[in-house]
This record gives C-alpha cells, sequence and structure tokens, in this order.
C-alpha cells in the first residue's frame, strides 16, 4: 500500500536518521560515557564530586585534594601499604628520619634524656640519588643554560592555553633544596597554608621567617612575587644535595608523621618561579592547579569543570609493591604482585559526578570501577550477616563487586559550649547534667537510622586503629554504658533520669526556679533529609523532658558562633592527621580553645589536670606508660563529658572484579600505585551488562504515526468535500 | 489549646476575604457578570474550580495553627511547637511513623533485618511494620482481601457523603429555580443544567469516594508508603497543599499593588515618570531571576540568624523563609504584568470618555480609579491565574537549587529533592515522587484549566 | 537606525550602572567578607588571623562605599564597591573567591552551554512549530483537542520530573544513552541527545499551546480565505502563506533568547553534569562565591539587553514597513 504523502515524507526523512543511529552505535555500548576503546586500556575511571580547591601541597588539606596531590607530590616518608597498625616507611628518603635532642646550647643529649632538657630535636633525612622529577616546561633550558619558559612573552603566551601547550619539557634531579624551599612556602603569608600557625610553634626560625616575609610583601605591595631562595630558614638546613635538617622546638614525636603529608613534599623552585608569571596566572595556570612532582603520576589534565586526568610520570624512580603485609593479606590476594615495579595503571581519569543517581548507576554499568556508598543505595548493596557483619547482598555478587570496609579516624561528636552558663561548667553537677544527656542520646538508634549502622559508637576520644584505643570492658565509657555479657549496653533511661535530678533538674524542671529545662542545639541544617535529623534529637532530649530548641542557620553564621563562643550545644566532627592520640586529645587542650584563641577545642574545655596530662602524653613514646595516661586523660573527658561522644564513621567502598589490590588505608593517600586494573574483564563486563532496549522506542513510534493516519484520512475527506 | 497565627496564615486568610469580597463586587456588575457566565458554563473550568475548591480547603485547615496542651505524661517536645487543625485531624497519620522505607499499603518494610527467632537466634528478613497493616495476623493471606473490604467499606461511606451532599445541592437548586426537585435531579441527571452541574457532581462524587477509601485505607495503611524515616508520604503530600497554594498566591501580595501603581502611573502620566518605571522593570527584568531570588533567600536566613530570639520555634523559622519566598516571587514576576498594564493604560488614555473626563476637568486619580482601573482589571485577573500554575511549579525547581522553602516545611520540592536520589535504589522507591506528582500534577492541571477558560472568557481579543 | 541604536546602546549604561549597584548591595549585605574567607579557608585549623590576611590579599578589607580615611577620588576608588564593580564593566570579572580568573572561566564554560541550549532551541522550535502546525492543520478533529488536552498535561509537569523520569527510562531501563556526563568534539552527540530530547519534550506543552494560537490568529485573516478559494490546498496555504506571515512574531521571540544561550540551562546541566555556564552558576550559589555570581548576574543582564536591542533590528530585517528612529 503506497502512504499517503504527508507520512511518506516523514518516513523519508526518520528511517535514515534511525538507520544512522543504528550503524553508530554497532560497537559497544551504546551508554558507555567514555570514547570508544578508552574501556580496553590500563586506564582507572573514577569520579570526584566536588572540584578540589588547592592542589597546592602547601594549602591542599582536605581528602578529594590530598587524593589527587598524593599520586604527584612525594613527601620523604609514606604509609606501608598494606601493614597495621599504620607504620611510616621510607618514600624518597633512604631510611626513617634520625632524631637527636639538642639541649639550649645545641649539645647532642643522649636519647633518653629527661624532657625537661631537651630544648631541640632535630630530624636528618637522607635523600635517595636520581629521584627525578616529572617532565614539565618549568625546566627547560636552553642551550647557554638559561630557562626557556621563565619569562614568556605575550606572544608565546597567545598560543598557550593549557600546560601541554608547551613545545619542550625537561626534568631535573630531585634535591634537598627542593624540600627545604617547599618549609619555606609554608611560611609565606600569601599561601594561607593550614599549618603554618602550628609550625611556627615546632620549626626553629618559622614565624621569624613569616614575619619578615609580611614586612616585605607589605613594604613592595601586594602584587609582589617573592624569591623565597632570599631568605633563609634557621631551622631547615641543607646539609648536601641529598641530605637536610630540620630543628624543632622542643621534643615533637607526631612530627614524623608531618613527613608523611604533602605539606612537606619537594618544590622545585623553578616550578613556583614559572607559575609566579602573570600571563599564565590569568589562564589559570598555576601551581594550585598543575602540581610538579615526582610522584608515579603527574597530572595531565585538570578541567575542574568536567575531569581530571592523571597519567604514568615517564621519569618515576624504582618502586616496588610490598612483599608482605598483614595475616591474611596473602589469602585475599593482596599479595599476587609482591615486589612487582610500581605503577601498574597507566591513566586515572576522574570524572565530575555531583549528582548521586547518575553515580551509582554508573557504577553498576561497570563505568565506575568503584565507588563509595550513600546511604541511599545501601540496602540495595549491603546486607548484614547473621553475626552482624555486612557483606554484599547475592545481585552484588553475581556482578563480581567486592565491598572493603574500615572504621574511619575520625570521631563525629555532640559538643557542649563550656562557657556556656546552663551547660558548661566544671562543678559536679553541671558535669551529671551533661552525662545524663550523654546517656540520653541513643547513638545505637541513630547509626541506624542515619548511617544504616556504618559506624560503631564511640566510648571515648580515641577511635579504633589509633594507639590507646582499648576493646572490652576496660575501653568503655563507665558513665555512659556498663558491659553486659562480652559487649557495651548503653545505661538506663532512668539512669540518665537519676542523673538529672542529682544535677537539679529533676524530670527536665529546675529544682529551684520550677521552670522547665530549655536547651538550645546550634545546627546547620541543609537538605530535606535534615529534618527528620532534627526531629530525632527533639525525640531524644525529650524523653528526659528537656525542651530542646533548634537553631538552624547557615555555615556561615554557625562559624562565626562558634569563633565567638555563643553557641550552647553543636555538632562537630573531626578528621585525624596522623594516627596519633594526639591528633585527638588536642581537641580538648585548653590552650587551644576556639573563642577567643581560634583553636580546634570548640567545646572551650579548660581543665588544668587534662592540660598537665595532655603536655605529658603527647610527647611520650608508644608504651605501657603512654597507654596509662591515656587511660587517665579518657577518664577525666568521661567523667567531665565536654562531649558526647557520639560515634566512629566505617566507611564502605565497593569495586569491580577487575579492579584489584585494594585495601582502605585511611592514612594513605598514594594508594594509587598499589592498584591494578585488568582491562578485558572490564570490557567483558561492560558489554554484557549494557545491552540497548530499542523496541519500546520503536513501539513509541509506531503508535505515534498510528495516531495520526486516521486524522490524515478525515483531513482528506475534508479536503475532497470542500473541493466539491 | 491556645491558638496562633503565622504571618503566612494571616496574609492567606486576607488573600481569601480579599477575593471573597472582589466576587461579591463583580457579582454587582453585569459586565464582568458576562464573562464569568462563560466560565461557569465551560465543563473543564468547573470540573477544576470542583478539585481547586477541594485542595483550598485542605490549605485553609491547615492554616489554623495552635499550640497543642502538654500532655499529662510531661511530653515537653511538642509544646513549643505549633500544629494546624490539619495536624490535629490527620493526628494518627502524623504520629505513626515506621522505622524506614515501607511500600505502599505493605505490612512489611522495605529493607530486611535482624529478627529474633524463637530460638533465641537470629534471621535476616523483612519485617512486619509498628503500623501498617499491624492488625493483620497473616499478612500474605489476609491483605489483599483487607485492603479490598476497607476500600470499599471507605468508598462507600465516601458515597453516602457525597448522597448527602447532592441532595442538599438539588435542593438548593430547586430552591432557587422554585422548581420541584424530582424535575431538577432529572435535569442535573442528563445534563441540561446552564452550569454543568453533572460533571461538577460526578468530579465531586469522585473525590468523595476516593477520598473516603484512602481516609478509611489509612488507618491501616500507609497508602503512599513511608519515607526514609518512616513518615508516611500521604500525609507529607497532603501537607504540602498549603505550601502549595501559598506560592501561588500569596506572591500577589507583591505583584498587584506594585504593577498596578506602576503600570498605570507610566501609562498615564508618561513622561519621567514612565522613563524611571521603565528603567525599573527592565533593570529587575535583566537580572537572572534565580540569581535574585537566590540572593533574597541568603538575605533572610542572615536576618534570621542575626535575631534568633525572635524566632525560638523551627515552624516559625520555615513560615518565615516561606514569606520571604513568596514576595521575592513576587517581586521577580510584577513586570510581566507591569508591561501589560502600562499599554494597556496608553492605549486608553486617548479613549474619548477618558478625554471627556479631563476636559471636564475630573482629577487624574478619579480618572485612574473611575474609568481606568475597571477596564485594565480583566488583564490583571487573567495575569494572577495564569501564574498560580507556574508559581506551583517554581517552586520545586528552587527547592532543588536549595533555595526554595525551608527545608522542614513540607512541599512538593523538597519531597522530589528528596526523592530523586530515592529511585536509583533497587527496587527503586517511586512512591514519594509519585505521590507529589499526582498532587502537583493534578493541582497545576486544574489551575491550568481554568485559567484557559478565564482567558478565553475575560480577554476581548479572544471572545467570541 | 545608526543614531537609534547608538540611542539604545547609551540607554543600556544606566541599566548596567542598576544591576551593578543592585547585586552589589545585596550580595556584600548578605554575605560579609568574613563569612566569605571562612567559606574558602575551609574548616581545619582556620585562625582568627588567616582571614584578616586573605581579605586583606583580596582587598576586602576596604570600607563598601564610601573610604572616610582616603584623600581625593580615593575616597570612592579605595573601596570594595569601586574594586569589584568597575572592572564588570569592562568585562574584566577579576578572579572568583577561589583565586581561579572568571573570565577564562566563563570562556571555556560557555561552549558547553552553546553545545546544548543552540540544537536545542533550534529543535525545540522545529518540533513546536511543526507539531502547532499539525494540529491547525487537523482543527476540528478528535486531534486537536487530543492534541491540546495533552498539551495541557505536559505543561503541569514540573520541568524536575522531566529530567527524573527521562534519566531513568533512557539511561538506566533501555541502555541507550549514557545517564549523565559530557565530552568535547566528536563524541559531544551522545551525551546531548538526552538532555536534549528531555528540553525539547518539556517545552512542547507551553510551546505547541503559544504557536498555535499565532498560526489560528492568521488562519482565520482574509489573505487565507482568499488563498483557499483560490482552491490551494490546506497544506500549501499553511506552509507557504501562514507559516510566513506567523515568522515575526516568531523570531522576535527567538532573538530575544538567542544571547540567553550563552548562560545556559541551570536545572539540565547539573543533573547531566554539563560544564557550562548554568552549572558554574549554580555551584558557585551552593558554594557561596559572590564574586561569580555578581559576575554572571552581569553577564545575564548585558546579554538580556543585547536581545532587546536584536529584537528590535529583527523586526526592521523581517518586515520593512518598521523603521527605526
Amino acid at each position: 500500500m503506497p502512504l499517503p504523502a504527508f507520512p511518506r515524507c516523514l518516513a523519508a526523512v526518520l528511517l535514515p536518521a534511525i538507520a544512522i543511529l543504528l550503524t553508530a552505535c554497532g560497537e559497544g555500548p551504546w551508554n558507555s560515557p567514555y570514547p570508544a576503546g578508552a574501556a580496553s586500556g590500563r586506564t582507572l575511571f573514577a569520579s570526584f564530586s566536588e572540584r578540589p580547591k588547592h592542589l597546592d601541597p602547601a594549602r591542599a588539606y582536605s581528602s578529594d585534594e590530598f587524593r589527587i596531590i598524593g599520586q604527584v607530590y612525594e613527601p620523604p616518608l609514606q604509609y606501608h601499604y598494606l601493614q597495621r597498625p599504620y607504620a611510616l616507611e621510607p618514600l624518597t628518603a633512604v631510611v626513617l628520619p634520625t632524631v637527636r635532642y639538642l639541649d639550649r646550647d645545641l649539645k647532642v643529649l643522649p636519647d633518653d634524656a629527661p624532657e625537661a632538657a631537651i630544648a631541640y630535636s632535630e630530624y636528618a633525612i637522607r635523600l635517595k640519588p636520581g629521584i627525578r622529577f616529572q617532565p614539565h616546561p618549568a625546566f627547560v633550558r636552553d642551550s647557554e643554560g638559561a630557562y626557556r619558559y621563565h619569562a614568556l612573552t605575550d606572544e608565546q603566551l597567545a598560543s598557550i592555553a593549557r600546560l601541554d601547550d608547551f613545545g619542550e619539557l625537561a626534568t631535573r634531579e630531585l634535591t634537598a633544596d627542593d624540600y627545604a624551599h617547599q618549609v619555606k612556602r609554608l611560611a609565606h603569608p600569601q599561601l594561607h597554608s593550614p599549618i603554618a600557625e602550628l609550625m611556627k610553634t615546632y620549626i626553629v626560625g618559622f614565624r621569624e621567617l613569616a614575619d619578615v616575609l609580611k614586612r616585605d610583601l607589605d613594604a613592595k605591595g601586594p602584587g609582589t612575587v617573592l624569591d623565597l631562595r632570599d631568605y633563609a630558614l634557621e631551622g631547615v638546613q641543607v646539609v648536601d644535595a641529598h641530605h637536610y635538617r630540620v630543628r624543632l622546638h622542643g621534643k615533637y614525636p607526631q612530627f614524623r608523621f608531618w613527613l608523611a603529608m604533602p605539606f612537606f613534599a619537594p618544590m622545585p623552585w623553578e616550578a613556583e618561579r614559572f607559575y609566579s608569571q602573570p600571563g599564565l596566572v590569568a589562564k589559570n595556570v598555576t601551581l594550585d592547579w598543575y602540581p610538579v612532582g615526582t610522584g608515579a603520576y603527574q597530572l595531565i589534565e585538570n578541567n575542574p569543570n568536567r575531569r581530571i586526568v592523571l597519567g604514568r610520570n615517564p621519569y618515576f624512580h624504582d618502586e616496588f609493591y610490598p612483599t608482605e603485609g598483614e595475616p591474611g593479606d596473602r589469602e585475599s590476594g593482596l599479595l599476587v604482585n609482591a615486589g612487582n615495579r610500581l605503577p601498574f595503571i597507566d591513566r586515572v581519569v576522574l570524572a565530575l559526578e555531583k549528582e548521586t543517581i547518575p553515580y551509582w548507576n554508573k557504577f553498576l554499568q561497570g563505568y565506575y570501577d568503584s565507588s563509595g556508598l550513600a546511604s541511599d543505595n545501601f540496602d540495595q548493596a549491603v546486607q548484614f550477616s547473621a553475626q552482624g557483619n555486612a557483606e554484599l547482598t547475592r545481585e552484588m555478587q553475581a556482578q563480581g563487586i567486592s565491598l572493603e570496609t574500615a572504621v574511619a579516624a575520625s570521631s563525629y561528636y555532640m559538643g557542649f559550649n563550656l562557657l556556656d552558663p546552663v551547660i558548661g561548667g566544671l562543678d559536679e553537677r553541671h558535669c551529671k547534667l551533661r552525662q545524663a544527656l550523654s546517656i540520653a542520646l541513643d547513638y545505637e538508634e541513630f547509626i541506624t537510622i542515619f548511617m544504616n549502622g556504618r559506624g560503631i559508637p564511640a566510648q571515648g576520644m580515641v577511635p579504633p586503629g589509633i594507639f590507646g584505643h582499648l576493646d572490652g570492658p576496660r575501653g568503655i565509657n563507665p558513665y555512659v554504658y556498663d558491659w553486659v555479657g562480652n559487649a557495651p549496653r548503653r545505661k538506663s533511661i532512668e539512669a540518665a533520669r537519676q542523673r538529672l535530678a542529682e544535677a537539679g533538674y529533676p524530670r527536665g524542671v529546675d529544682a529551684v526556679t520550677g521552670k522547665p529545662l530549655v536547651l538550645y542545639l546550634d545546627i546547620t541544617a541543609r537538605g530535606p533529609d535534615d529534618k527528620s535529623l532534627l526531629n530525632w534529637y527533639r525525640k531524644q532530649f525529650d524523653k528526659l523532658g528537656i525542651q530542646l530548641v533548634l537553631r538552624a542557620t547557615d555555615y556561615n553564621q554557625f562559624q562565626q558562633k562558634m569563633a565567638n563562643g555563643n553557641a550552647q550545644i553543636f555538632q562537630w566532627g573531626w578528621n585525624a592527621d596522623y594516627p596519633d592520640p594526639e591528633n585527638f586529645f588536642f581537641l580538648l587542650y585548653g590552650p587551644n580553645r576556639k573563642a577567643g584563641l581560634g583553636g580546634e577545642n570548640a567545646a572551650n574545655y579548660q581543665s588544668e589536670r587534662f592540660d598537665r596530662l595532655f603536655e605529658r602524653m603527647r610527647n611520650m613514646d608508644d608504651g605501657p606508660a603512654r597507654l596509662e595516661v591515656i587511660q587517665q586523660l579518657q577518664e577525666i573527658v568521661r567523667h567531665d563529658a565536654p562531649w558526647i561522644f557520639g560515634y566512629h564513621p566505617k566507611s564502605f567502598a565497593l569495586h569491580h572484579a577487575w579492579f584489584r589490590n585494594l585495601k582502605p588505608n585511611l592514612m594513605a593517600n598514594n594508594e594509587l600505585k598499589y592498584q591494578l586494573i585488568e582491562p578485558a574483564q572490564r570490557v567483558a563486563r561492560q558489554r554484557e551488562w549494557n545491552r540497548p532496549r530499542v523496541w519500546p522506542l520503536l513501539v513509541g513510534l509506531i503508535l505515534f504515526f498510528a495516531a495520526l493516519v486516521p486524522a490524515w484520512h478525515g483531513y482528506r475527506r475534508r479536503q475532497r468535500a470542500s473541493a466539491l | 489549646m491556645i491558638p496562633t497565627l503565622f504571618w503566612t496564615d494571616g496574609l492567606f486568610f486576607l488573600v481569601l476575604v480579599m477575593a471573597g469580597a472582589l466576587v461579591l463586587v463583580m457579582r454587582r456588575r453585569e459586565h464582568f457578570r458576562r464573562p464569568w457566565r462563560t466560565v461557569s458554563r465551560s465543563t473543564p473550568a468547573m470540573v477544576s474550580l470542583v478539585v481547586i475548591a477541594v485542595y483550598l480547603a485542605v490549605g485553609i485547615v491547615d492554616s489554623v495553627h495552635f499550640f497543642p496542651r502538654a500532655d499529662a505524661a510531661g511530653s515537653a517536645a511538642g509544646a513549643n511547637e505549633p500544629i494546624s487543625l490539619l495536624d490535629h485531624w490527620l493526628g494518627g497519620l502524623r504520629t505513626r511513623t515506621e522505622k524506614t522505607y515501607s511500600e505502599p499499603f505493605a505490612a512489611y518494610a522495605y529493607a530486611k533485618e535482624h529478627l529474633p527467632t524463637a530460638d533465641g537466634g537470629q534471621r535476616w528478613d523483612y519485617p512486619r511494620l509498628t503500623y501498617g497493616g499491624a492488625h493483620l495476623v497473616d499478612p500474605e493471606s489476609e491483605r489483599v482481601r483487607d485492603i479490598a473490604v476497607t476500600g470499599v467499606r471507605g468508598a462507600g461511606q465516601g458515597g453516602l457523603m457525597w448522597l448527602i451532599a447532592a441532595a442538599g445541592i438539588a435542593a438548593l437548586i430547586a430552591r432557587s429555580r422554585r422548581e420541584p426537585i424530582g424535575r431538577v435531579v432529572h435535569r442535573v441527571a442528563r445534563g441540561q443544567t446552564p452550569l454543568p452541574w453533572r460533571a461538577m457532581l460526578l468530579t465531586l462524587l469522585l473525590l468523595c469516594v476516593g477520598g473516603g477509601a484512602i481516609a478509611e485505607w489509612s488507618a491501616h495503611y500507609h497508602v503512599f508508603g513511608t519515607d526514609k524515616v518512616g513518615a508516611d508520604v500521604l500525609y507529607q503530600t497532603i501537607k504540602s497543599i498549603r505550601t502549595g497554594l501559598l506560592i501561588g498566591t500569596l506572591t500577589t501580595f507583591v505583584t498587584l499593588p506594585l504593577a498596578l501603581v506602576l503600570g498605570l502611573a507610566a501609562g498615564y502620566f508618561r513622561g519621567w515618570a514612565d522613563d524611571l518605571i521603565q528603567y525599573l522593570y527592565t533593570t529587575l527584568n535583566s537580572i537572572p531571576h534565580v540569581l535574585l531570588i537566590a540572593a533574597a533567600i541568603l538575605l533572610t536566613q542572615v536576618y534570621m540568624a542575626k535575631h534568633e530570639e525572635a524566632f525560638a520555634s523551627l515552624a516559625l523559622r520555615a513560615d518565615l523563609r516561606l514569606l520571604f519566598l513568596c514576595l521575592i516571587l513576587g517581586l521577580t514576576n510584577w513586570t510581566g504584568l507591569c508591561r501589560l498594564l502600562r499599554a494597556e493604560t496608553l492605549k486608553l488614555r486617548e479613549l474619548e470618555y477618558v478625554q471627556a473626563a479631563r476636559a471636564l476637568g475630573v482629577r487624574d486619580h478619579g480618572i485612574l480609579l473611575r474609568h481606568i482601573l475597571p477596564n485594565v482589571f480583566h488583564i490583571v485577573l487573567i495575569s494572577v491565574v495564569l501564574d498560580f500554575s507556574g508559581l506551583v511549579l517554581a517552586e520545586a525547581v528552587l527547592s532543588y537549587i536549595n533555595i526554595g522553602v525551608d527545608p522542614t516545611t513540607e512541599s512538593w520540592g523538597n519531597m522530589i529533592n528528596s526523592a530523586r536520589l530515592e529511585l536509583a535504589r533497587e527496587p527503586p522507591v517511586w512512591w514519594s515522587l509519585a505521590a507529589a506528582f499526582v498532587f502537583m500534577f493534578t493541582l497545576v492541571l486544574a489551575a491550568n484549566l481554568f485559567a484557559d477558560a478565564v482567558r478565553d472568557a475575560l480577554d476581548p481579543r479572544r471572545a467570541d | 537606525m545608526s543614531a537609534y541604536l547608538i540611542r539604545r546602546l547609551l540607554y543600556a549604561v544606566p541599566l548596567l550602572l542598576g544591576v551593578n549597584i543592585l547585586t552589589f548591595l545585596l550580595f556584600f549585605v548578605v554575605n560579609t567578607p568574613d563569612d566569605m574567607a571562612r567559606m574558602q579557608l575551609g574548616q581545619k585549623r582556620v585562625g582568627p588571623e588567616a582571614i584578616l590576611d586573605w581579605k586583606h590579599e583580596r582587598g576586602y578589607d576596604l570600607p563598601l562605599l564610601w573610604n572616610e580615611g582616603a584623600e581625593g577620588t580615593a575616597q570612592v576608588t579605595e573601596t570594595i564597591f569601586y574594586q569589584k564593580s568597575v572592572g564588570l564593566f569592562l568585562f574584566r570579572f577579576g578572579r572568583s573567591d577561589q583565586g581561579r580568573d572568571i573570565g577564562a572561566d566563563i570562556r571555556t564554560r560557555m561552549w558547553p552551554s552553546l553545545a546544548i541550549a543552540t540544537p536545542s532551541l533550534v529543535l525545540g522550535v522545529t518540533v513546536n512549530v511543526s507539531l502547532a502546525l499539525l494540529v491547525v492543520l487537523f482543527r476540528l478533529t478528535y486531534l486537536e483537542f487530543w492534541g491540546m488536552a495533552l498539551c495541557v498535561a505536559l505543561m503541569s509537569v514540573s520541568s524536575l520530573f522531566y529530567i527524573i523520569g527521562g534519566q531513568y527510562l533512557f539511561g538506566k531501563l533501555l541502555q541507550l544513552v549514557p545517564i549523565s556526563g559530557y565530552d568535547g568534539g566528536r563524541d559531544a552527540w551522545r551525551f546531548l541527545i538526552l538532555p536534549l530530547t528531555i528540553s525539547v519534550i518539556s517545552g512542547i506543552g507551553s510551546g505547541v499551546r503559544w504557536y498555535r494560537t499565532l498560526f489560528l490568529d492568521e488562519v482565520e485573516k482574509d489573505y487565507v480565505r482568499t488563498a483557499r478559494a483560490k482552491g490551494l490546498g490546506e497544506l500549501r496555504v499553511l506552509f507557504t502563506h501562514v507559516l510566513r506571515n506567523a515568522l515575526i512574531p516568531i523570531l522576535t521571540g527567538i532573538v530575544v533568547l538567542l544571547p540567553l544561550l550563552f548562560t545556559g540551562s541551570l536545572l539540565n546541566e547539573s543533573f547531566f553534569a554539563i560544564p557550562g555556564l548554568g552549572s558554574y552558576t549554580i555551584d558557585a550559589i551552593q558554594q557561596q562565591d559572590f564574586a561569580i555570581v555578581r559576575s554572571m548576574v552581569y553577564l545575564g543582564s548585558t546579554l538580556y539587553i543585547l536581545g532587546l536591542l536584536l529584537t528590535d533590528i529583527s523586526y526592521t530585517l523581517v518586515d520593512p514597513r518598521v523603521r527605526l528612529h
């Protein structure tokens, strides 16, 4: 049957279009978000949800930033990939740094010298020779030895939009000067290094350097660029090309952990000079966006609007997969590549993915090799075994997905502002009040409802995995928990009411004035999900007959309030910088108060006994004596209850079968070089999981035209009628 | 029980009173009655009106707030948060929360849990819900039957209510027409009344039967399931009605005065006043509206943070944010109407009767009030009804960018915003999204149909 | 003509000044420099000194509008308003609070926005006009009634539902296209299909209704009756006569939109992870980076004013009877 004219012309347009569509998509899955063939390379596909703010090692301080620069910059030390508890090992250093103690007159003291006698400690770091930086235009020199790209002309700049537009690249050997240069950068007032204030109290001459730099900057006006090579830092001495020393005030054993963080990575002066050219700054080509390091990877493309691409550093030095790990690592296949040369993955493509739906779906379709686990996808992926262990659901197992879990070295808590007249104060009455609240706030329920069980209730300051944490009956918070059977059990609400009465508020009413007790929780509420959370808090306080007023503010107002010490109750969290209990207890150290002093002690807690013990504990070496002091500290804060110890989150991560050598390491940030992709398996699975279904579309099209046909006939009839 | 009046409550009632007054005024003028008669004869418009009336009733009941008395157990939590009459009536829906998601009409939770078994061990299975289908002994065998029986019972009750209402309406028509009631019923049934009573009553029947069934079901089930923290979705979506209505109506408090005063002034006085007003609205118009709204919403947050003793309760904060959102939406919305009014006034002022009035020495405000305003009023009406649905839709989008209503306010936008992640679950959690969709779609569709009819009737260019 | 253009351009100056002052007031009242500093410096280990430094470095420690301490013209120029706003007039957007050059970001992000907005406008207009013509062609049949009913229904659905539903259906269930993402160059089309389809479908409701009223206005006019009386087929009448005469309102409606193609669609871009200017703006709002927001406001206003100007010019091009003076 010949088609009527109108549908015929439509068909003439549509049929070829469909045909083109069908042929164009002939190879590979249609819905792959990558160019054809990308999956068959040794490329890791992952995502980032928010663009990293800083990639300058002096400024970066969040995990999403470390995740990138950790692969590029190499501080002298690193954490062993497999060993637990976390242990440091040399990275660019030959061995772990040696420490010697000096007295006031710079005379060397024996290692067991009393702390009072130690005026300085000195870390000596020896570097491996022959380590080279990634190829970079900043190192390129012409035949006379002058740097080719350090004074770019406008003509040269015109053809440059990104780093790979430079014609030539060069490298040079890593020296101790580069490390010294970076420490000086930490003092630079314009870089706002988050650890500058801390280092002022430790590194000898650091404060003075910062002051001099500030003075010179003010004198020369804001636009000037200072060459840090003209300035000396007393505490950092370069002995020779592969040997430098850092001198600190007093004893600070935690310094070795800082040496494993990117803050102390090497920075070639050439790079800083290169990137300070105004022409490049105007093109967003800066050190804060394009790192220059010695690590296994180099940043190839940095388009924070879409993707960040890392590629292998061709000059990466010899490094090998660890040959030993924790017991059980061999069985779980983590030692298959023992002794092989690193890295295994050639390229890493991090795509911007802000919405969790597409992210999760793409992971299930095989387009991301690994995925975190948001609470919305949790039920789909994970179930709990009868023993309470998390395991994957059957569908996930069928896809060959594996699950890794680890308790994060973080603590989330509800803090009380100790300066507040109602809730604060260290007398017995107020401590009782806070203890009562500690019992009433049922964090077990919180974890079930809001975290899908991905956390463990905190018993004190120290999370598991950090020295000082105790399991079993000795490790519980006796003011909130009882040890029943073989597990801690939260005290009954009756016990809380009892304590509240002792605090002077029987049934939540002030025994003196007869007025009900009203407390205020300052909170930054953002999404609709927070609503249920707020209701939950209110219910918890209601159990004691206490009215909770929620003061929801935005982030800025909240920060302002905290800085002024105006909040009453607040929630806060802390991610450890390094695996040492000092990094947690300092959050309650008196001289570290937030109000007025701007420290991290948000509760403004100040107890002389605690401060004295803390000062002793922080410089001790791990051992039974330190453990004892830590337990005393725990006892003090459990009794005084400046915080309601909330929970330590557990991180859950999923990955596909073709992604290997994954072991959660919450301290290390250079794990990428150990990991491995098997592309063949990935390609096969992606194809299998993504079969396009076209028929509903075709059915829809047919229905649409079917609906037109009677109308067409009606129209023809009318035409004929009017023509007659 | 201590009654309290929120800002939005007060303004909402003011809008209703003003609308009522307007209806009374217009009833007395023939040239207004004629187009409205056309509207009242249009079946879609009147059916929509019935639907809108039902939404409006819910919104009104939800706008009467009071502090509940603290109950004897000494529970303090509720005492500083006011609730509405609707909350009071739907008390069961509000308080019967499960632990987490459950499907519509489910008796079991959406996610598996550890359940203690009889022999002291644990098994990993779907737990029974605390409230949903809790009266059933064996849900597998009884549930479907129970749902059907309850549904029919509820529908029957709804039908009964409808019969009473329909009889009342028939009696009223009969009285005003002075006809025997039997004939009236006959004519309504055959669709021979000037007003489309048959269609309206059928719509009402549908709403009564559906509402009755849902009411009966909701006593024992979660008709639209529960959300992430186990709150009843039906309750949320009913509560969202008020938010939607407020956003659609309260904006008129800004748009109407601004557009009327400035539009008429610009068109009538021309000269520098015209230039200034045109400048004003072009400037405002040229700023992308989303950004203007974002700035204004952040402004309210700062204001509230600086005066927090005045906003002790969450409800009060949420209310103020809603009010500000309405006002700022009004501020971005008046320019279109203003431009139309200006153009119309420019035309009108040249007409003979206006010129004559001016020649006779009638003062400007007299001319504006008596001659120009009544003649541009149809434009105002059309624009108000046309804007309504757009504003309801805009709320959802703004909530997505986090610059809409307060996160604690129930609104369709917030429901969609939190539910969009749920579709990624397996099996997908579709019910929050579906409930928000159905309720929002119904309101917007009704509003659109009604607005179409109003425009067709009032716009002289479209009148036949 | 050129005198008219010059006058219109001059008229734009007070407009832009107004926009500038308004946004400046709004954003600086909302967000004090201290807030910005805290937002940008992050959470851990930020002292009050760091905030002072940050403000000093970016020039936010000056007075807002009037500098009492300075001399002469510096009283005006040494203020935040002067320093931060005057550059906008010259399209020097300066640096964002995070320290990136806004101008460079806008230049790179404008292309994806164009890549999605241009085809969706063209395709949208084509589809809407053809469907509207179809409806007019089949007027007074069941197709018109149901078509219009469908349009009202489509109009009544929130745009969020279109996006969520589209991603779920085409990306997840049918696995035809990537759920989200973007790639420049030859591969871009695979990512654009879904957002394009969705934006076209979500615009059908109001679009078809609008064009239908345009066409119906024309269809009843005398010249159409004459053409029909001459015995021309309805198809010819519609496509040659009606369409051509309805072109003026169609074109002027489109021209206003042209400059706004640059600024992109807020919703589509952020749902589909398209790195355009729309998602740039949303990110800036959510991160409270107001240097970016103000730049985008200014850019949006400029383009809007440009659109008005283009509309006027296009009148003269389409309809020779219109003269501008």
